[in-house]
């Protein structure tokens, strides 16, 4: 069951000063209100899994790790590999993050980004079936957030597109019942680019990356997924309120054009 | 049962879906209030092959009371499909799929409800989707608004939803579950329609941004139309009760 969750009690003086600057066309970090938060992206910094990125959107941080392995395929879907999202907002990175099973925060992050990679059709399901019907490789996309300072999503969908696109493989083949592995490593074949890219709705202002002060005082958040021909691939509004149909407008084409900035840096740092 | 067959084509030559739609149409809607006995407000849906029955209870003591909030009342949400609600049976077990859907449930209600007026207390809004036909998300929003308004919970205005899809190239209004299956894209959206604001939106599929705008006009068209329905529902409900009380009132100067 999902409750209105309580929030952490931020001062009313605050609350009106992240407000207030939005509203007269600054923000708390000091930047413009389409503008991101300065982005570092860094691959392979985890050598046992195929492919890994660590990304800092300012002082939010995430890690990647993905991982393949040999499972069997859904009985809907026998000719294509399997791919697994999952995300931990764990109590190191935040006040806010408790443990136990995932929250649906959790929950709602890690199938947002789910629903970027898998409509785009990003990662090329058909490669990974090793005998139709019943073996296939399943791509596992672990989603590790270490520093929550707003903007998990966007985090987290850079990280994920730099892990797959910095991945490697070893070939699989069936030999008999077995599996096995050919030397030489090989990417992951990856046939399209989802970037992520979320909005707040400050006051009555949209800004693009909201920082945590501003999470904590927006009235409602929109994300939407843009693949690499600029078209939205996977959508999800969240907060209290909503947005009226003419930010909707405008919202999805500064994300068409914040994506394609983003998109170019995670292949940069995916390419090393 | 066994999943029925992947149609040939979603739409025919004429521009008609396979259920005899076209394309800005709606499915048939059936709403009704008030036929729970003990839930404080509840609301029925049919839309298409969707039945959904929501039983909202509260404002009333927050249990466990450590959720509950200083200064409004907790709104709570639990989005359910019943095992024999689609094809295959579902695990009973709460899916990820319906945390989510939970949760942008109710953050596409806490706008509309005054929740500042119930301090230290929750409402509760229980969807239960007894059988799924496509766009149950939305059918369940726009009954759970109705089941809110039925147990007198005071609110701004009711929430109307309706989903679009694109079919075979062509954005499509109320994707039925063959065309949610088999079409491009899903775009669900909540509409407050005085307060002109959308308070639900997802997406899955291909859009071009020129086709989620066409897209976005039609839901909210939809929307307008299904907020209508809600207000006609509502409005029955109470000629019911007329009706009952001036029958008793002739009796009455009768005896």
């Amino acid at each position: 069951m999902s409750f209105t969750p309580q929030l952490p009690p931020v001062a009313k003086l605050e609350q009106k000063t992240v407000v207030d600057l939005v509203a007269n066309g600054k923000r708390i970090d000091d930047r413009a209100a389409d503008s991101y938060r300065p982005l570092h992206i860094q691959v392979g910094l985890i050598e046992k899994a195929n492919g890994s990125a660590q990304v800092h959107l300012g002082k939010s941080k995430v890690l990647v790790g993905v991982k393949v392995e040999t499972g069997t395929p859904f009985p809907d879907t026998p000719d294509e590999g399997v791919l697994t999202v999952n995300a931990e907002l764990g109590p190191l990175a935040s006040p806010l993050f408790e443990t136990g099973p995932p929250s649906e925060q959790a929950i709602e992050l890690a199938r947002v980004i789910d629903r970027g990679i898998r409509e785009s059709k990003a990662v090329d399901m058909k490669s990974l079936v090793l005998l139709k019907g019943k073996k296939v490789q399943v791509v596992f996309v672990d989603i590790y957030i270490l520093d929550h300072d707003g903007n998990l999503i966007d985090a987290a969908s850079i990280a994920a597109l730099a892990a797959l696109a910095s991945a490697k493989l070893l070939k699989a083949e069936l030999k008999g019942d077995e599996v096995v592995y050919k030397p030489g490593l090989h990417p992951l074949p990856l046939n399209n680019h989802p970037v992520a890219v979320t909005f707040a709705k400050v006051g009555k202002t949209i800004v693009v990356d909201p920082v945590l002060e501003e999470e904590q005082v927006m009235n409602a958040r929109l994300t939407v997924t843009i693949d690499k021909n600029g078209n939205i691939c996977a959508m999800q509004k969240g907060g209290l309120s909503g947005f009226t149909q003419d930010e909707l407008k405008t919202i999805v084409h500064l994300a068409v054009q914040k994506a394609a900035e983003n998109r170019a840096k995670i292949l940069a740092a995916a390419k090393g | 049962m066994p999943e029925p067959k992947q149609p040939e084509k979603l739409i025919d030559d004429k521009g008609i879906r396979i259920d005899g739609r076209r394309l800005d149409q709606l499915r048939p809607i059936k709403l009704e209030v008030g036929i729970l006995d003990k839930a404080d407000g509840s609301a029925y849906i049919e839309q298409g092959k969707n039945k959904i029955l929501v039983g909202v209870y509260g404002p009333r003591e927050a249990h466990p009371k450590h959720i509950a909030l200083p200064d409004r009342a907790v709104l709570r949400c639990r989005y359910r499909m019943a095992p024999f609600s689609v094809d295959e049976r579902k695990n009973p077990a709460p899916s990820r799929r319906e945390m989510e859907l939970s949760k942008v449930i109710r953050e596409s209600l806490e706008s509309v409800v005054l929740t500042d007026l119930y301090p230290r207390t929750t409402i509760d809004v229980f969807i239960e989707v007894l059988q799924s036909d496509g766009g149950s998300r939305c059918a369940g929003i726009t009954a759970a608004s109705l089941a809110l308004a039925d147990a007198g919970i005071p609110m701004r205005e009711l929430v109307a939803a309706c989903a679009v899809g694109k079919i075979q190239g062509h954005m499509a209004l109320d994707l039925s579950d063959a065309e949610d299956k088999y079409g491009e894209a899903d775009l669900p959206v909540a509409w407050v329609p005085n307060a002109n604001l959308v308070t639900l939106l997802q997406m899955d599929g291909i859009l071009t941004t020129n086709e989620f705008e066409k897209g976005l006009t039609m839901a909210l068209d939809a929307c307008k139309t299904i907020h209508g329905m809600q207000q006609e529902a509502l409005k029955k409900k109470y000629l019911v009760i007329k009706e009952v009380a001036e029958e008793r009132e002739e009796t009455e100067v009768v005896a």
